[in-house]
């Protein structure tokens, strides 16, 4: 709180001498904190290219991914391939290049559809509690009971992807797998920031006052709920992609046509000892990736926690 | 705002009988908890008119902002539940109303300020948002013709620079200033009733009476009923018509403000009174109520008050006094009112 802002409570004071503090929210103090922090800085100037990649991957490449040259299988780094070549003679560095868009993608939309079904079941079940929120809070249990990677093997084995698969159907179901897993989590999370919001007297008084409870849940609830499962979303987002490539790296998630990294490490295993470069650049990027969201969301956790001002 | 006042009072559905604007008859409320059932509201009777101020007062858990909950009908149920009574407004029975109905009684008919404005305000949108709400809520307004609205408001309620600070967050506001913006809120909509639940116990005491004196001023401009909730006698002294003083759930006196100051007709009344500190009276010893109040799932047969009373007998452990004519214009729920009186 700025001095500008403790105005004196007296009526005579005549309003054009009141020096006025520049109106600033939660998040407007929270942003200037995150420019200042490096990690916040460094994690999203990562995001940012891994974004462009999976978007445009032409931009860092012309070469064709799918361009195998056999005679050049297992070529080391050179000027001409800087990450080598694999097995099937194609470029990793293109492959690399590429793979960021299945990571991504698969990394947004299973944050996506979790934060969705979470926010949404854990608001419904903690402002309405009562019997709904029994009933509710035991299905999400049943749900969290199943491991993670165990309920994606499952799943993802029952209803494999396949060579002939369309792209969006292979990706598709890696993030249904995901999505199916990784609700209960937010949900419990959005049932006890809710339940925490709930007893605030300002809901209160926004009853006493009228509003509807759709009104209440949006304008009340949400905004002030919101800030752990934004936060928690954003490290999960990191978690799903290394779940994808987990899956992958199984041979049950992504599968060609579609180029993933896990995809790569799987195909790398057998031949680390003869071609290192096959494996370590895939897991390269992959790792950074998985950090750089893991960092972002711990830098956003930080500024957002007012006790560590 | 006369204009504004008029309009609201034109367009309402609810016009007030001979006055009469609030009518509880013998309202009970229960919590049902794991270890029993509180009785926290038992049989409780009274009346506002408009323009009127009822001052209702009472220690901690005495059942006062419990009465004002049911009356708002913001109590959680569960664990709290209405088995008995009667809550009218302008005639209409509350309580049997249509949950969607008597939303919309909330704001325009009925309105209510809490005790600690700082958690009363979102801390996430600016006041202004928050008090052109009312108006999107409840008119329909548009978000342009809405903050003006707000702005007039916080200028009603001397808030300085209030066109400027619109766009500034509770935070940024001293607790009078956000008190104030609460109080701006509640009368957004002309309300007939305004509940202002302990409004100046989080105050300083200097602010605690600009804040009075604002929700008098605003009373009377707009001829509304206020039922002013507190523990502090002396705050009450000034603003109160009438007033009910609440033991366990029950009103056990109720008079008007003059009345009860000079001969109050309940011993618990008197016992109230005589802990006030006085300036004539310096170096003596501060009389308190010995004891604590009941536990609301096991209280005293009789008198709930009789444990603590110097002046019960035997019937006051076994019988309950009711609440009785014991003056014009007044009552007290004692065996011995009239020694009490006397004394």
């Amino acid at each position: 709180m700025t001095e500008a802002t403790l105005a004196a409570d007296a009526q005579t004071t005549s309003p054009d001498d009141q020096s006025v503090g520049e109106a600033q929210s939660l998040s407007q103090e929270a942003w200037k904190e995150l420019r200042r922090n490096p990690l916040f800085v460094i994690s999203l100037i990562l995001i940012t290219i891994f974004v462009v990649m999976a978007i445009f991957p032409q931009l860092f490449t012309r070469i064709n991914p799918n361009d195998g040259v056999l005679a050049k299988s297992l070529t080391p780094p050179s000027s001409d391939q800087w990450f080598g070549r694999d097995l099937q003679g194609y470029d990793v560095y293109a492959r690399t290049i590429y793979g960021a868009r299945a990571s991504i993608l698969v990394g947004l939309f299973a944050t996506f559809f979790t934060s969705l079904l979470g926010v949404a079941i854990g608001t419904v079940a903690a402002y309405y509690g009562g019997w709904l929120d029994s009933i509710v809070m035991r299905i999400t249990d049943v749900f969290f009971a199943i491991p993670f990677l165990l309920g994606g093997i499952l799943f993802m084995s029952t209803f494999p992807n396949t060579a002939n698969s369309s792209y969006a159907s292979i990706v598709g179901k890696v993030v249904l797998a995901l999505s199916v897993l990784g609700w209960p989590g937010i949900a419990r999370l959005m049932r006890g920031a809710v339940l925490q919001v709930k007893p605030n007297e300002y809901v209160l008084a926004a009853k006493a006052l009228g509003a509807s409870p759709w009104r209440i849940i949006r304008s009340h609830i949400l905004p002030n709920a919101m800030a752990p499962v934004m936060v928690v979303s954003m490290i999960n987002l990191g978690a799903y992609i290394g779940a994808e490539a987990t899956l992958s790296f199984l041979g049950i998630g992504l599968v060609a046509p579609a180029v993933s990294w896990g995809v790569a490490i799987s195909d790398s295993l057998p031949y680390i000892r003869q071609a290192w470069w096959f494996l370590v650049f895939p897991s390269i990027f992959l790792s950074l990736t998985v950090l750089a969201f893991i960092m972002l969301g711990d830098a956003i956790r930080d500024a957002f926690d007012p006790k560590g001002r | 705002m006369a204009t504004a006042t008029a309009t609201s009072a034109a367009t309402s559905q609810y016009q007030p009988q001979d006055g009469r604007l609030l009518d509880v008859e013998n309202l009970h409320v229960h919590f049902h908890t794991r270890y029993g059932t509180a009785t926290v509201i038992n049989g409780v009777n009274f009346t506002l008119d408009q323009g009127q101020t009822l001052a209702i007062l009472g220690e901690s858990g005495s059942g006062k902002s419990v009465t004002a909950q049911a009356i708002m009908g913001i109590l959680d149920m569960p664990p709290a539940q209405i088995p008995e009574g009667v809550i009218k407004y302008c005639g209409q029975d509350l309580l049997t109303m249509p949950e969607e109905q008597r939303r919309k009684t909330r704001g325009p008919e009925v309105s209510m300020i809490f005790q600690d404005a700082l958690s009363s305000l979102n801390p996430t949108f600016p006041v202004g948002w928050q008090i052109a709400e009312m108006f999107r809520e409840h008119r329909g307004m548009n978000k342009s013709d809405a903050y003006a609205q707000a702005v007039r408001l916080m200028e009603r309620v001397s808030i300085p620079a209030a066109k400027q600070r619109v766009k500034a967050y509770p935070h940024q506001f001293s607790g009078g200033m956000r008190q104030r913006i609460m109080i701006a809120m509640a009368i957004a909509l002309d309300p007939a009733v305004l509940i202002a639940d302990e409004p100046t116990t989080a105050l300083d005491v200097t602010v605690q009476a600009q804040i009075m004196g604002l929700l008098q001023e605003l009373q009377e401009e707009r001829q509304m009923g206020l039922i002013l909730i507190t523990h502090d006698l002396g705050v009450v002294a000034d603003v109160a018509d009438r007033i009910a003083v609440m033991y366990a759930g029950r009103i056990v006196e109720q008079a008007d403000v003059f009345d009860i100051y000079s001969r109050p007709a309940h011993p618990y009344t008197k016992g109230l009174l005589e802990s006030i500190p006085r300036l004539d009276l310096k170096g003596q010893e501060l009389a308190a109520i010995g004891g604590l109040p009941p536990n609301l799932m096991r209280i005293p047969p009789g008198c709930a008050f009789n444990p603590r009373c110097a002046m019960a007998q035997d019937i006051c452990r076994t019988e309950r006094p009711h609440l009785l004519e014991v003056g014009p214009n007044r009552s007290s729920a004692c065996h011995f009112s009239k020694e009490v009186l006397g004394a």
